[in-house]
């Protein structure tokens, strides 16, 4: 019986965050068309944008190799089988144990990889251009990211995101300069890899600013729906781990009653609400960097998670 | 066991002067690597069974060779098992593929007589159980590979790199020749009697040092490297994997021997110097990659990024035994060993994928190759998994050492000395970010020459390699599944070697559910590979079935779109050094000095535009040059004394003389 309910509740969580993914894209997207004093597209727009794509052809460069046709849905599974290890509503989920937080970032760093090969794989200046920064900005973000996933780690004694949350929702935590570095650092991270200003501007399609669009440029039809959706996913995961480490509060056990679960759910929609409402406020407030300062603005957040790392190796408490 | 073992080491001793006859005869190839195929594989599944079976037995053996007085001793243990197990499969792969790759040889006799000797070499530095055995396999293993360096030896650049080769290696021998000297010194050449002996704390360090010295000379450890991308590439492509991913592992091995088993408990500063060495190899070795158009030097110095991974794993493995927590110091050690084996199994399948395209193109430049994945399909999926695993991603085995490791890392706060607990996190750090290059630059050596297009007509022209080569990267690639999502099953095979040499072992992971990894607790942390794999082949396939039966699955080709702009000459595309532009401009400027110098002619002038990047190996510039430059100046200054007089002869004798008994009397 309790496997059953595992199985259900493992399998709530996968179709939550994919059928929320794109709701959260749309959100941002509304609020900062708000912002900008725009009306912006409907909420539900990305969910149309996906519909009609997937039932558009394919149109595929002449020599495009399989592995084109391939990476969509290498990067769709890396991407989500990597949100479903990510707690949201309810902890202590059937997968948890499957893979811990590294194993969570290795899991993306796959999705990118194939990601980067497949701009190469067409053989246009575009394609290149846009792998090559992207393997420019992953190679700082992702060791800032896992140091950051070390000091984590050594705070709460695990790096399974599991017992993490659970760490943090305990009273054992408190406040620490070190998790504030480490969220300072998850947050620059999270705006990198989601290719979000001021690193990189989805939303243009000029050549001097762009990064992810470049790289899936020669996508379409169902594989662009299907990029985009992995795109948004991971928009979601980072959220997502965001809101699990720093406001793990009301997320529920797992075995909790069905109303606990509830709540888990409300609390976790007005999470994300909160975190893209707050993403919306900065990305409107800030401009596009140049392509050559991103190294220091993500230098910044390796020397915090640094900083945060050895401050919990100096001291116990900080 | 030992028996059958030292026979099969034996034939292959004796297929060596066989491959000189063979060498004029027309598939006389055909029998030396289909001979070294039987040998290798008699010793891989010895070895195995060993391990598996009894590997809490040690056999030895003595031989009347070798010194008169002493004979030659042999041991089979759990750690020889294991590294014999690495270098005979990586044997098996080198031998299975030349079947078919050395057939193209242009002089074979050049390169059949060494290739065998080079395999028993290996295999008996491996087995020696006394220290004159062990050096005399040593530098006969360096002195064969050497042979195979420059066996294409028209072209100036592989006589450079046996030349540089030569010297390093002299230079190895050396201090491991004066680190057995200090070791036999109270003992004897025996590793029983040296095991029994109890050197001094000091005598002991400086073991240490002159180890790390020659054996990560070896290796590949930074500063030391300078020889490994000029020599690795320079061999037939066989050879290169079995340098690269085999005779590296071997020089672990001797690492392991000496500082694990023949020297008494550790004391904390070894570690730190292996830590200091190991962490900034890794990163440095990746970056160095990163700038290379080669396809076989960006496998060499990535072979050195993946030694400080290794080094780095030992170095933790070290730090934990001298502060008594076994328990971590046998993860740490698990995940060097595990990540010996992975490496010997990628870094083999990608030398062999270079070799294919080699044989094929005949281009090692990545900037003349492009859109090989269409006309060499097969070798171009086998290349592929070598490229992800070796990028540490998962569900493959790269990605499992490199966790263990990271693991060990997390475990530092336990340790107690202050130095330890700053450089760690550091280490830790410069592993994150050898990781994150690690993928940019096999992004770039998958990207740049099996995708895209065609940069040259030889790439345009390419073809399939032939089914032995093929079957050999296959059976790799697969090998790097396996390893990958089943990794319980060899951390278990792993127990023994760690239980002998750091005296305890991980966790035992078979039986636990799912076949999951759980290197301490669960609660710690767990990584399942099969259900991670699973898991992400029925998301993937539910994607598709789902895609395919609602949305619409038509599919139309065109050209490339390009923002409208389609160019159709391939130049346009990005090439090998554009693509690491951006990485170079971010680190370059510090790590190789690099200087880019850009030749804009005003507007109306003919003059193409030019940009040449200059980059600059700070530490052979800084290290090598200078002895370089004092060796010259000495030698000029010494060579006067070819050309005295021979009063002056006589006066210089007298003086010396003089001088000597002076010396004596006081």
């Amino acid at each position: 019986m309790s496997a059953l309910r595992d199985i259900v509740s493992q399998g709530a969580q996968m179709s939550l965050v994919l059928g929320l993914a794109p709701l959260l894209t749309g959100f941002v997207r509304k609020v900062k068309a708000r912002l900008l004093r725009r009306r912006g597209p409907p909420l539900l727009q990305p969910y149309r944008d996906l519909i009609r794509l997937m039932r558009k052809d394919v149109v595929l460069a002449d020599n495009a190799s399989w592995l084109f046709r391939v990476i969509p849905y290498l990067m769709f599974a890396g991407t989500w089988v990597a949100a479903s290890l990510v707690p949201t509503f309810g902890n202590g989920l059937l997968f948890s144990w499957t893979a811990d937080l590294i194993a969570i970032i290795a899991l993306l760093g796959s999705a990118r990889f194939f990601q980067a090969l497949a701009g190469m794989d067409v053989g246009t200046a575009f394609g290149g251009i846009g792998s090559s920064r992207e393997v420019m900005i992953a190679s700082l973000a992702e060791p800032a990211m896992l140091i950051t996933v070390f000091s984590v780690a050594m705070i709460a004694g695990s790096t399974q995101l599991a017992y993490v949350a659970e760490f943090m929702g305990s009273d054992a935590v408190g406040l620490r300069v070190s998790l504030g570095m480490a969220f300072v650092a998850l947050t620059i991270v999270a705006l990198a890899e989601n290719a979000r200003i001021p690193v990189d501007n989805p939303a243009t399609h000029l050549e001097l600013t762009m990064v992810h669009e470049a790289m899936v440029l020669e996508y379409s039809g169902r594989h662009l729906a299907l990029v985009d959706l992995s795109s948004q996913l991971k928009l979601l995961l980072y959220v997502s781990l965001i809101a699990c480490v720093f406001l793990p509060w009301g997320t529920a056990t797992a075995d909790a009653s069905v109303a606990k679960l509830v709540s888990g759910a409300l609390l976790y929609f007005g999470k994300l609400t909160v975190l893209g409402f707050l993403l919306a406020v900065f990305e409107t407030s800030i401009a596009k960097m140049r392509v050559f300062r991103i190294p220091e603005f993500l230098g910044a957040a390796l020397m915090l998670a640094l900083l945060a790392t050895l401050l919990r190796f100096v001291s116990g408490s900080l | 066991m030992i028996a059958v073992a030292l026979w099969s080491v034996a034939a292959l001793l004796a297929l060596a002067p066989a491959g000189i006859v063979l060498s004029t005869r027309p598939r006389g190839s055909i029998i030396l690597y289909g001979g070294c195929l039987l040998a290798t594989s008699t010793l891989c599944v010895t070895a195995l069974s060993d391990l598996l079976y009894a590997p809490h037995l040690t056999q030895s053996a003595t031989l009347p060779i070798g010194l008169p007085w002493l004979g030659a001793h042999f041991r089979l243990d759990a750690l020889s098992a294991f590294f014999l197990v690495v270098v005979n499969l990586g044997g098996v792969a080198a031998s299975l593929f030349a079947l078919g790759y050395g057939r193209h040889e242009d002089s074979p006799g050049r390169v059949l007589p060494f290739y065998p000797a080079y395999l028993a070499a290996m295999n008996v530095v491996v087995l020696a159980s006394d220290a004159f055995s062990f050096l005399v396999a040593w530098e006969f293993m360096s002195l064969t590979s050497w042979a195979l360096v420059v066996s294409h030896h028209r072209a100036a650049e592989n006589v450079r790199a046996g030349y540089v080769y030569l010297l390093m290696a002299s230079f190895g021998t050396l201090t491991l020749l004066l680190a057995f000297g200090l070791l036999a010194s109270g003992a004897g050449y025996d590793f029983d009697a040296i095991r029994a002996s109890h050197p001094s704390a000091a005598l002991a360090g400086m073991v240490v040092i002159l180890v790390l010295l020659g054996a990560g000379s070896k290796a590949g450890l930074v500063p030391l490297h300078a020889w490994l991308p000029l020599a690795h590439p320079a061999a037939p492509s066989h050879v290169s994997g079995l340098m690269s991913g085999v005779m590296t592992k071997v020089a672990v091995y001797g690492f392991v021997r000496i500082v694990f088993d023949l020297l008494p408990e550790p004391v904390w500063w070894w570690s730190m110097v292996v830590l200091l060495v190991g962490g900034p190899t890794a990163t440095l070795g990746v970056l160095y990659a990163l700038m290379q158009r080669d396809i076989k030097r960006v496998l060499a110095y990535s072979t050195i990024e993946n030694i400080g991974i290794i080094f780095t794993g030992l170095g933790l493995a070290l730090a934990f035994k001298a502060e008594g927590l076994d328990w971590v110091a046998a993860l740490a050690f698990t995940a060097a060993m595990l990540h010996v084996f992975n490496h010997a199994l990628f870094k083999s399948l990608l030398f062999f994928g270079a070799g294919a395209v080699l044989g094929a193109t005949g281009e090692r430049d990545m900037e003349k190759l492009g859109g090989l994945i269409h006309r060499m399909p097969t070798t171009a999926v086998a290349v592929l998994v070598g490229c992800v695993a070796i990028s540490a991603l998962p569900p493959f085995n790269g990605f499992v050492s490199e966790w263990l490791t990271f693991q060990a890392i997390l475990l530092s706060p336990h340790l107690s000395s202050w130095g330890l607990k700053l450089v760690i996190p550091a280490v830790g750090g410069l592993l994150a970010l050898a990781a994150a290059f690690a993928a940019a630059c096999f992004v770039k050596l998958y990207g740049i020459s099996f995708l895209g297009r065609p940069r040259s007509d030889v790439a345009a022209a390419a073809h399939e390699t032939d089914r032995f080569s093929l079957t050999a990267m296959l059976m790799l690639a697969a090998f790097c599944l396996v390893a990958g999502i089943l990794p319980g099953l060899f951390i278990d095979a792993l127990a023994p070697v760690s239980r002998t040499m750091v005296g305890n072992v991980m966790p035992h992971q078979v039986g636990v559910q799912w076949l999951t990894v759980v290197p301490i607790a669960e609660s710690r942390s767990s990584y399942n590979g099969l259900l991670v794999f699973v898991f992400a082949a029925l998301c993937g396939t539910a994607a598709a079935s789902a895609i395919h039966r609602f949305a619409s699955d038509r599919l139309r080709r065109a050209p490339a779109w390009d923002c409208g702009y389609p160019d159709p000459n391939p130049t346009i595309q990005y090439s090998a050094s554009s693509f690491s532009q951006p990485i170079r401009r971010v680190f370059g400027s510090v790590v190789f000095a690099a200087r880019e110098i850009g030749e804009m002619p005003p507007p109306s002038s003919p003059l193409p535009a030019r940009l040449q990047v200059e980059l600059r190996d700070l530490i052979w510039d800084g290290l090598y040059a200078p002895v370089a430059i004092v060796i010259d100046f000495a030698t000029d200054r010494i060579n006067i004394l070819q050309f005295l007089s021979i009063r002056r002869y006589l006066t210089l004798v007298f003086v010396a003389l003089i001088v000597l008994l002076l010396v004596v009397a006081l």
